[in-house]
This record gives C-alpha cells, structure tokens and sequence, in this order.
C-alpha cells in the first residue's frame, strides 16, 4: 500500500523501539536528513541501524548516534575524520558494532529483498571478519557463508517519485537507496519532487513503486548543496 | 645475461608523485580501474587520454572525472573518500549492489590499494591495525582485494622506523589472501605470485641492497 504523506513526523511516526532502521547514504550524499530529524523528534529508541557509515559531523545519523537512540550499528566504515560520536560511543561501550565489509553489507541487503538465504563469497576469507563463519571451496575459490540483512524500515532518499512510488535517484546519491527499498518491510522515501504518473520515463525507473510504501516530499535541493 | 644485469631504473628513490607516474605508465589501454583512497588517487593526475582509462568508484559510478572545482561542487557527486569529483562523458551511475558486483564479480582490472604490510605470497594486511583500542573500518578494501583482476599495491617499502612492510607473513590482520599481484614502492617494484616475490626494477639502489632490506628471498627479473 502506497500513501503520500504530508510531513516527515506522520511518514516515521510507527517506527518502534527495537526496531532495525536502514538509513540510505554514503556519507553526506543520499542520506534522507530530513526524515533522520524526524526519526530524533519521534524519540524510537534501541534502535539497529544498517548504514555505510556510522555519522559524521553533527547531523543526521551522527546526532541519532549521539542521543543513544541506537543500540547497535551495522556497518562497513564507522571511523571518519568527523565521526565523533559515534567514537565517543563506541569506546564507552555504549554501542554494539557488526562490521561487515562493504560488498558483503549491499550483498546481504539485496538477498534480503531478492528472497535469498544466503551466499558463499570471496570476500574476508581468511580475514577475522569471516571467524565463525561456513567456508567453502567453490569454482576454486575458499568463500564464506553471509546472511541476509533483512530490516523493518528503511528511510531512503530520491530524486523523483510518480504517483505509482516509481523512483529515480541523483548520481551518486543512489547508493543504497534501490536495495534498501527491497530489503525493509516498510520504506519511507524522501524525495525532492512528487510528478503525475507517467511523466517519468518506465525504461528510466530505477527502483519500481511495489518496494515504496510511503513518500514524503521536502525541499527542492539537498542539505549539503544548501550548505 | 649475467647475474650482473643492473635492474636499477633510477638514480633516487621515487617520490609519492613519482610512483603514481610509474604505477600509471603500467596500466594496460582500455582498462576498468578503481583507485583506493590516499596515494592511489594521484596515480588518476597521471593517466593519459591515449590510454582511454574509465575509473570506478565504489559508491556507484563508472567514468569518474577529476576531483570537482568551485561551481562543479554538487554535494551529490563523490568519490570512495567523499570528495566531491566530476563526471566524464559516457559516465554511467549504479546502486551500490551492482557497485561492489563489478568488484566481486571480477570485472575489474585493476585495483591499486595503499598497505601496511605485504606478504611473500600476496597476503594484504590494510584495513586494522590491531591496536585494541582502535575503531576498525573496512569499507570495500576486502571485495576490491579479494574481485578485482591484478591487485597493485603502492607503499614505502620501510616503516619509519626502518622495517620492511614487504614480510614472509603479515603481522597486521589480513584484508585478503594471496590477492596481490605488485607491488610499487618508492625503492622497487615486486611483482608477488605463487612462486614467491620477483624485483622488477629498483630505484636508488641495487637488488642486492633492496635484498639486505627485505626479510624474504627475493628473484631477479
């Protein structure tokens, strides 16, 4: 079921505690602030979050980090220049980390949405990332058993969406957008501009309306452009 | 040709700069390469329009420009580093899946990554130090060690405090096994396989010198 929702605070106010989060972006590009802010206000705690990064600066993911809503973070490249919190957090032992290499964290993001199991890969074999893990040698190579990542919300940011929740993304601001889409059970898209059904190109659709449940539209142009 | 064959290419050791030019010269016309963060990025400043190069970054793009300038800035458009670059004619734009796809699934040529240590078989240790209280991050280091093609990597041959990075095994933890196949450092060049560590070339010394630096027994090219 697809609803158009007037404010970020309507779009993520069923968000639970407890719940596990996916937050688009790679670093500041195609990360959804805006519903971040919202998911702050709306105080869900205990918090899994799934993310490329673990915050940086003094927004966003950073200040969710920050306010100990999360309970564990589950990504590939926690340690930035500017992820103070999340630093701050981790060395008072305030916060779980699973780190998970990069291809394997999008990987085990498009099983859950592709209905997948599981997958043997290549990568971390032999690495304490892969410790504890099923290995194989398959087509001549030792690979390691991974696990979905399967998530109740994903928020995730877009350029466009139509009146049938088709979405299309800018440059790099795509990232994860389409797996995280997949992956959640409920996905909350921010977008710059909502267009009439059928004005967006079908062979130009990038993630199809059936994984978009709910879209909000905020400001014209993105955080970091403004800034 | 005797044992005596100098295989010295240079007077001094190569700087930072001067390694990027060599590691560029090396990449074969029409490759798919994807540079790590760091000093591989300057081996891009480089590449020549004649060698049709398309670079990749792992956050989703084929046909990555030059680090952007001024009005080109669009908080949108970065790089693996989150510098914010620009886009070539012919650019394509892809989710992260399909990004890390073209890493595991072999269709890259080329990686240059930087390390700490190397091993005499290709192991790479470059994401963790191991330091208990460091924040471990591995971001793709282990999909583009473990996918791509040939593994370059590019390091000073010596820490600073004077021991060889290129080691019978790595001490660090690993970021992949068996992966790299060279080695550019700014006193020689090793080319590293199943059959142990060859010097192509040296800068600044002898293969016999680089031999007393390097704790594993090295072949001549």
């Amino acid at each position: 079921m697809l609803n158009f929702i007037d404010t970020v605070g309507e779009a993520v106010a069923g968000i639970k505690d407890g719940s596990t989060v996916m937050i688009g972006g790679f670093g500041n590009a195609g990360q959804p602030f805006e519903l971040i802010d919202a998911l702050m206000d709306c105080g869900a705690k205990d918090l899994t979050v799934v993310n490329n990064n673990a915050g940086q600066g003094d927004q966003g993911l950073a200040l969710l980090i920050k306010e100990g809503r999360v309970r564990k973070m589950i990504c590939s490249f926690p340690r930035q220049s500017d992820s103070w919190h999340f630093d701050a957090k981790f060395h008072a032992g305030e916060i779980e980390l699973e780190l998970v290499p990069q291809g394997n964290l999008a990987e085990r993001i498009r099983a859950a949405g592709a209905g997948i199991g599981g997958f043997f890969t290549p990568t971390g074999y032999g690495t304490t990332l892969a410790e504890g893990k099923e290995t194989r040698l398959l087509d001549g190579k030792w690979q390691v058993f991974e696990t979905p990542i399967h998530a109740d919300v994903a928020l995730i940011k877009a350029l466009k969406a139509d009146g049938k929740g088709n979405l299309v993304y800018r440059k790099t601001a795509r990232n994860f957008g389409p797996i995280m889409a997949a992956a959640a059970k409920h996905t909350i898209v921010q977008v710059s501009e909502i267009v009439p059904t059928g004005s967006l190109d079908p062979e130009n659709v990038v993630t199809p309306g059936i994984y978009v449940n709910s879209v909000v539209r905020v400001g014209g142009t993105s955080r970091e452009q403004v800034a | 040709m005797s044992t005596q064959t100098s295989i010295q290419t240079s007077e001094k050791p190569l700087g930072r700069d001067e390694l990027a030019q060599r590691v560029a010269r090396d990449i074969a016309p029409g490759s798919f390469v994807n540079l790590g963060i760091g000093q591989p990025t300057l081996v891009s400043n480089y590449l020549t329009e004649e060698q049709n190069i398309t670079l990749h970054t792992e956050n989703g793009m084929l046909g990555m420009g030059p680090a952007a300038v001024g009005e080109e800035i669009d908080g949108d458009l970065i790089n693996a580093g989150k510098i914010p670059v620009t886009e070539l004619p012919g650019a394509s734009y892809f989710h992260h899946a399909d990004s890390f796809a073209i890493m595991r699934g072999g269709h890259l040529d080329i990686c240059v990554l930087g390390a700490f240590q190397v091993s005499a078989t290709g192991d790479l240790a470059n994401w963790h130090t191991g330091a208990p209280d460091a924040i471990p991050a591995v971001g793709g280091a282990m999909d583009l060690a473990t996918g791509a093609k040939d593994v370059f990597v590019m390091m000073t041959l010596l820490t600073r405090e004077g021991v060889s990075k290129l080691v019978e095994q790595c001490t660090y933890p690993l970021t992949g096994v068996g992966c790299v196949t060279r080695v550019y450092t700014d006193k020689a060049v090793f080319l590293t396989g199943p059959d142990g560590v060859t010097v192509r070339e040296t800068f600044g010394c002898t293969f016999d010198e680089i031999q007393e630096l390097v704790p594993l027994s090295l072949k001549k090219a």
